[in-house]
């Protein structure tokens, strides 16, 4: 195998699903070396697709740059490029795909495609030491239970409709929050819901094991704009409807997988309330919770360098030709050979 | 509640819990809807009152549409119990391995054509398994646990039970998966008609086709 300094083997990921472009570095033992987020912050509004891609290829050499002066080492030390093949937004997948082909074919050596909410799952394996857990990946753009059964990694529920984040920053947004650089929206709906005593009844829509959150982000919205509501009653309110939804489904998966740990990840993870709520079911069926450092559960090239370096070791290569990107890639789709 | 005797825990699910128990001389089911610490006291009063009031309702619905259902004795919101008839019998589940080729095509006929009844009318189950539906000694096969229904009369929302049906054939008994399903499909054709029954497998290779289900396909 070419490119190994002093016996060590690295794979290079990217990560451009979304708003954040991040490159990440994890020797083939799954040491983190590197891991540089650069987010695109949208000066109004959500997030434009095409002007987050116009972003990431502004910042990707600088970003790429840093990773290897953090990791210490150089382009040729590496074996493998791993990128996050999908899901995501059309312009920003694209943008990262043609960095790590550049680079794949540049280095001769082998690019993997990774997906995402995979790679999600893998990192919090990864930094939390759980095994077989059920998993709570919530975020701006992800709303997902799922538990491993059979080679892949089975979605026992999901929502139908937005994410649960994207319902807080819609949210916060029509509410005219205001958001530090660095901070977000989710963030600043906590603090305030924080001093919200009251309850307000809003839609609480659990179909099955599915979830929706349209219909509960417009009646948010609408009593909003009535004005007869104080701002943190609603964004207490908002809060426990939302996040009692995912607490029942995560529980339901819970009791039928009767697995014995409870991952909570995404950008949504960071959310103390969240955390509790998942934290109480976990004990009620004697599982482990763990929940993701806020580093590793927003989007990052870590989890894309680490899932690469698994499938890789397994057999998974992504040639060029068939390395096009998957919008709606689903994370049932993917066989998972180094699982048992 | 009145005096209920020796309540026997006999079935523990993430929602609720159901116990057997003996109530003025009759064979109960008490379903009690458990408090969940994890939300607050008023959702948890709000969700348990809704789902408590709600699914005797649809029970009573399906009754009107021709699909026998436990008999609602009494709703107690306050605290989130349901009391109703105890269906003596077996389980469909149970049965369709016990019985001969021609009685399993029949019985997966009627409970195709209870579950059209129940589409038609605008009742939507929710959790279509071969453990929900209870033969009793008089031949009538009774639906029970309502807890996920829903109303309406969308092509999406009978896809979904429908293929929910299909699912629980495959997983518990998938040597006749296939022809118990077809069966089905029959019986709820007599009710529906069969422009109504393309529409609907139509809608199920679709929920088959979102990538959800693929791997279940492939494990047959």
């Amino acid at each position: 195998m070419k490119g190994r300094k002093a016996g060590k083997s690295y794979c290079l990921g990217i990560e451009s699903t979304a708003d954040d472009f991040s490159v990440g570095i994890s020797t083939f033992n799954g040491e983190i070396t590197a891991n540089v987020i650069s987010g695109y912050v949208p000066t109004k509004g959500g997030i434009h697709p095409r002007e987050a891609a116009r972003h990431h290829s502004e910042v990707a050499s600088k970003i790429l740059e840093k990773a290897f002066k953090k990791a210490g080492i150089k382009p040729r030390d590496l074996s493998i490029i791993a990128f996050s093949q999908g899901p995501g937004l059309g312009p920003c997948l694209r943008t990262g795909a043609t960095v790590a082909r550049a680079l794949a074919s540049y280095l001769d050596i082998p690019l993997v495609g990774v997906n995402h909410c995979v790679a999600h799952i893998e990192i919090g394996k990864l930094e939390t030491d759980t095994k077989d857990p059920v998993t709570l990946y919530v975020s701006g753009g992800n709303t997902i239970v799922s538990a491993f059964d059979s080679g892949r990694y089975r979605v026992f529920g999901e929502t139908l409709d937005i994410a649960l984040g994207n319902c807080l920053d819609v949210f916060a947004r029509e509410a005219g929050l205001h958001q530090r650089v660095g901070e977000p929206f989710g963030a600043v709906v906590e603090k305030i819901a924080a001093k919200g005593k009251k309850l307000i009844h809003l839609p609480y829509t659990v179909k099955g094991m599915d979830m929706s959150f349209s219909g509960l982000l417009t009646a948010a919205i609408n009593l909003l704009k009535k004005g007869e509501y104080k701002l943190e009653d609603l964004c207490y309110s908002l809060q426990e409807t939302v996040f009692s939804m995912v607490t029942e489904v995560t529980e339901r998966a819970l009791a039928h997988t009767e697995k014995k740990e409870v991952l909570l990840t995404g950008g949504v993870a960071a959310n103390k309330r969240l955390q509790s709520m998942i934290k109480a079911i976990a004990k009620e069926h004697d599982a482990k919770f763990c929940v993701m450092p806020r580093e590793f559960a927003v989007d990052n090239g870590a989890m894309i360098a680490w899932t690469g370096v698994l499938a890789y070791t397994h057999g998974v290569v992504t040639p060029i030709k068939e390395s096009f990107v998957r919008l709606r890639w689903r994370l049932e789709e993917v066989e998972i050979p180094w699982v048992k | 509640m009145g005096e209920m005797k020796s309540p026997l825990l006999i079935k523990k699910g993430a929602e609720a819990s159901l116990y057997l128990a003996d109530w003025h001389g009759r064979k109960v089911i008490m379903k009690k809807r458990l408090p969940k610490k994890y939300r607050v006291s008023e959702l948890d009063e709000q969700i348990k009152t809704y789902r408590t009031i709600h699914e005797p309702q649809l029970i009573h619905e399906a009754k009107k549409a021709g699909v026998p259902t436990p008999t609602i004795f009494l709703v107690d919101v306050k605290g989130a119990t349901i009391v109703m008839e105890f269906i003596e019998g077996k389980q469909a589940k149970q049965l369709l391995s016990e019985v001969s080729k021609s009685e399993r095509q029949r019985l997966c006929f009627k409970i195709g054509e209870l579950i059209g009844k129940l589409h038609k009318y605008g009742i939507i189950h929710g959790d279509l398994t071969t453990s929900n539906m209870i033969l009793n000694s008089e031949g009538k096969i009774f639906f029970v646990d309502f807890g996920l229904g829903e109303k309406s009369k969308e092509l999406e929302a009978r896809g979904v039970d429908l293929h929910l049906m299909k699912r629980a054939l495959q997983s518990t008994h998938f040597r006749f998966a296939e022809e118990y399903f077809n069966a089905v499909i029959e019986g709820y054709s007599k009710v529906l008609g069969s422009e109504t029954v393309k529409n609907v497998l139509e809608k199920i290779g679709e929920i088959e086709k979102r990538g959800r289900y693929i791997a279940e396909r492939k494990k047959r």
